[in-house]
């Protein structure tokens, strides 16, 4: 993990205290996602981008700037534990598409940070439904390695990636096996030799070539190896989940994160007794491939029921456009049995506490960087919006690429033409 | 005398009845021509695969209590409905319980007309996702307007018992959109069956499946072939257009006078371009693009037939002026976009802005996970589009998932709304169906529950029946 925060800390810290408000949003519900619970009456109080105090009666000290929720929901921003944002704008036009690189003679070393567009029209329009935090994640190309992951804040700064080389994704469901060679066992045979190579990284480069990995990509790797970042497999296979969690006890201490997961609730004992937590989108229920035969409604309900860790994403829908939907992703784990508190949790603490970040982001607590979002109704709820949304402490625009249009043609009886209205 | 193609409907009809040894009456169907004139006729079928739907038995039922939207714009408190024979026979409040019938207690709870998809590819591209499932799309030349794509429905897809715990009733597979001319569509009752024609939707019209855009230029234009731009397009449609309306001339000079002109050749993709432009055929247009929307508007003034609906149309919300106008319905995603560059100017309130332009506007899945919330995706669009200033109410909305398609697919006479003598297909939701949490509770198709939450009713397609999913939404 490459802490930008850290890297850059001097200079960094000196810009965001002079950008950074001093803010109070008061009069709404809060969801705190921390032993204080629901405040059905209260507020925050930021000072330079952190969250000072969380409660139902915020002392606001004179001069501070204060935001009405007037009796909305005041929540932590979302986090996206899956994304594409900055790397696609058209995903059908390759020049505009840098998810992935199949034509590339590397895979793990394929860094999504020199990717990352933080112009990207999509980062506005997730922002706007109140994601303030994503992973940036690759897909995969010529290997079953996609490469570096990184994380992101949705404000659209230039240096709106806090964290970068934060983790690896690999691919070892039944495409990742067809990259492999076409089967399950070659893909795990890749696998472990790529483990091998990045554990022999530099020896066995100096005399000779690695069994699965060239030299640049074993080094790529070694932070995995070695455990200092996660390894997100894409398994979808009960049986395939089993092999995966057999794969982290062997390598120990690799942080293993299960990503797709459709038949994860079938071994969610084994999983939760691996402490292994999961990537999963709760409205995922078709039997779309024979990998996930056991696709159901009640999947996040039954792993969240059995103990183990359990993010959400928007897989389904996907992860540059509709990344936005995510909490009505959760909305629907609610409808099938997953409670309120932990659907929330599930879209906000929780993807933040996988990515490591979890003592910082997800929650509304003193010392936790503020990210806020004020809501107009319940946020699960498909028909309620943001009306607010704080990054890192400071309120972002709430328009976009998208609102522009709209405005432009709301009024079908305005004569200035099309092209001459804002 | 020309003959309009009702009457050519009717002449066809009773060629096919005698060829089934006169089990049926043929008279009614007689245009009055003479016995000599007729034998010199050439005949054919146009129905030869039959819908052998029948409504599962039903029960006189009684609905009670229940926050009634009724699909055609009204709003009922605390209402009750009776169905009888598979029929709606009354709706309003305070109405009485006949003696003996099956009483359902809706109180706090909300009915909907079932749930109807005008854009599907269940079944022709069902799940599991395998090679041999991909049968929607006859990516062998740009106007294969000859394919049926009922040919190609999988009667096994576990997507239909999903969509129907999503309280769908009816919806309409079409093929893929990478030819000019796709194919027929086909309108089903959502109802598990051995053989697809158990599932036809009866006496629904044929539709033709149309695509505008990057699809078939980019298809075709790989290979070398036209169409390979937008204008390569156009040529296409209209040179179809120009053989299909000589060949509808040849036909009826036919028979207008058999003994003079001879019957033309068969064909089976001018069959159905003949049927658009006698206007028994309902197009359904895959197009993105205001621009391109509009040529296509004039095009179809070119050549003398009506656009039904455009499907996907993104920048629907740029002319609903000209949608309105041209009396030809949009279908749209409440937030998809950003996959093609056609589909670069998605923005969340076309629905809602597309609807209060006067145009008869309507959601659509064309995703085996979408047709399962399209309460939830109507709902989206109408928040958006309230948020904006748009005065929309609940029930106008629910009519984008109900009876606007129900017209588009040329069946709202039979269903998509709850009104005496309509089809009996109702949803009962646990909660308002604009919320995130509301869930199906039971679905009635013609009078028949055919799906019920609480008690595990529900179908089990010969696919999943022993594999790990059986029972499972």
């Amino acid at each position: 993990m490459k802490p930008i925060i850290t890297l850059l800390a001097a200079g960094a810290a000196l810009t965001s205290a002079a950008a950074a408000q001093d803010l109070a949003i008061l009069n709404g519900r809060v969801i705190t996602n921390t032993d204080q619970g629901q405040i059905t009456s209260g507020g925050v109080l930021i000072r330079d981008g952190v969250i000072v105090s969380v409660g139902a009666n915020i002392v606001v000290p004179v001069g501070v700037e204060t935001i009405d929720a007037d009796g909305g929901w005041i929540t932590p921003g979302i986090f996206a534990p899956f994304s594409q944002l900055g790397l696609v704008e058209i995903s059908q036009e390759d020049s505009t598409n840098d998810a992935s690189a199949s034509d590339s003679e590397f895979s793990v070393a394929l860094d999504v940070a020199d990717s990352f567009n933080p112009n990207g029209t999509y980062i506005a329009t997730t922002r706007i439904e109140g994601v303030t935090r994503f992973a940036v994640m690759p897909s995969t190309g010529s290997t079953l390695f996609a490469g570096l992951g990184a994380l992101g804040n949705a404000s659209g700064d230039r240096d709106s990636l806090f964290d970068t080389q934060s983790f690896v994704f690999a691919d070892l469901s039944q495409s990742g096996a067809s990259s492999a060679g076409g089967s399950r066992s070659a893909a795990w045979a890749y696998l472990e030799a790529a483990f091998g190579d990045a554990r022999a990284y530099p020896g066995r480069y100096a005399s000779g070539q690695g069994d699965a990995l060239s030299r640049y990509d074993a080094a790529a790797l070694v932070d995995v190896v070695r455990g200092r970042v996660p390894l997100i497999l894409e398994v979808d296979r009960a049986t395939d989940i089993r092999r995966a969690i057999r794969f982290a006890a062997e390598n120990a201490p690799v942080r293993l994160v299960i990503f797709g997961a459709a038949e994860a609730w079938m071994v969610a004992d084994e999983l939760a007794a691996a402490r292994i937590p999961v990537l999963m989108d709760p409205m995922r229920n078709l039997p779309d491939s024979f990998d996930a035969l056991g696709s159901t409604l009640e999947a996040a309900a039954r792993l969240d029921a059995s103990g183990v860790t359990v993010a959400y994403t928007t897989q389904t829908a996907n992860g540059y456009f509709n990344a936005r939907l995510l909490p009505q992703h959760a909305g629907n784990a609610v409808a099938n049995g997953v409670s309120w508190g932990a659907a929330f949790r599930a879209i906000t603490l929780t993807p933040a506490e996988i990515y490591g970040v979890g003592d910082q982001y997800g929650a509304l607590a003193a010392g936790y960087m503020a990210d806020v979002v004020v809501w107009d109704g319940d946020p699960l709820e498909v028909m309620s919006a943001p009306t607010h949304v704080i990054i890192d402490g400071e309120e972002t625009e709430m328009s976009s690429r998208q609102t522009r249009l709209r405005d432009r043609y709301a009024d079908m009886d305005d004569t200035t033409p099309f092209a001459y209205r804002d | 005398m020309s003959l309009d193609w009702k009457q050519w409907t009717a002449l066809l009809a009773m060629g096919a009845m005698a060829a089934c040894s006169g089990t049926q009456d043929a008279d009614e169907n007689n245009t009055g021509g003479d016995d000599g004139e007729e034998a010199d006729l050439v005949r054919f079928d146009l129905d030869p695969y039959p819908s052998t739907y029948s409504p599962q038995t039903s029960e006189t039922t009684f609905i009670t209590g229940a926050t009634i939207f009724d699909g055609a714009g009204n709003e009922i408190e605390t209402g009750d409905i009776l169905i009888e024979n598979g029929r709606i026979s009354a709706i309003g409040q305070g109405l009485e319980a006949p003696e003996g019938v099956v009483i359902v207690n809706a109180a706090g709870r909300f009915i909907t007309p079932g749930v109807i998809d005008v854009h599907s590819h269940l079944g022709n591209y069902p799940s599991p996702q395998v090679d041999a499932h991909s049968d929607g799309n006859e990516l062998t030349q740009p106007n294969t307007a000859e394919v049926w794509t009922e040919h190609s429905v999988w009667p096994q897809d576990p997507g239909f018992a999903r969509a129907l715990a999503g309280g769908v009733t009816t919806f309409h597979v079409l093929p893929g959109s990478g030819n000019l001319f796709g194919g027929r569509g086909i309108t089903l009752r959502n109802v598990a069956g051995r053989t697809v024609q158990d599932m036809k939707f009866p006496d629904a019209p044929y539709t033709l499946k149309m695509a505008c855009g990057e699809n078939p230029s980019r298809v075709y234009g790989n290979r070398g072939t036209s169409p390979a731009t937008d204008m390569g397009n156009m040529a296409g449609y209209r040179a179809s257009w120009i053989r299909a309306a000589d060949y509808r001339d040849s036909w009826n000079d036919h028979w207008d006078d058999p003994e003079n002109n001879s019957a033309p050749t068969r064909d089976l993709e001018l069959d159905t371009l003949m049927g658009v432009l006698e206007g028994e055929i309902l197009i359904q247009m895959h197009c993105y693009r205001a621009d391109q929307m509009a040529q296509v508007i004039d095009m179809s003034e070119e050549f003398g037939y009506q656009v039904t609906a455009f499907h996907h149309a993104v920048e629907a919300y740029k002319i609903p002026d000209l949608l309105a106008e041209a009396g030809v319905c949009a279908a749209v995603w409440a937030d998809w976009g950003g996959f093609k560059m056609e589909a670069y100017d998605s923005i969340r309130e076309n629905l809602a802005l597309t609807h209060a332009g006067g145009v008869c506007a309507m959601i659509h899945s064309d995703n085996a996970l979408g047709i399962q919330r399209l309460n939830q995706e109507a709902a989206k669009a109408l928040s958006d589009g309230r948020r904006m200033g748009l005065e929309i109410s609940d029930a106008e909305a629910v009519a984008w998932f109900t009876s606007n398609p129900a017209r588009a697919l040329g069946i709202g006479d039979e269903t998509g709304s709850i009104e005496a003598g309509m089809r009996a297909d109702i949803v009962i939701w646990s909660a308002h169906p604009f919320s995130t949490y509301a869930q199906a509770d039971n679905v009635y198709i013609d009078g028949a529950l055919m799906y019920d939450r609480a008690n595990g009713v529900q179908p089990v397609s010969d696919f999943e029946l022993g594999q790990i999913g059986e029972g499972d939404d």
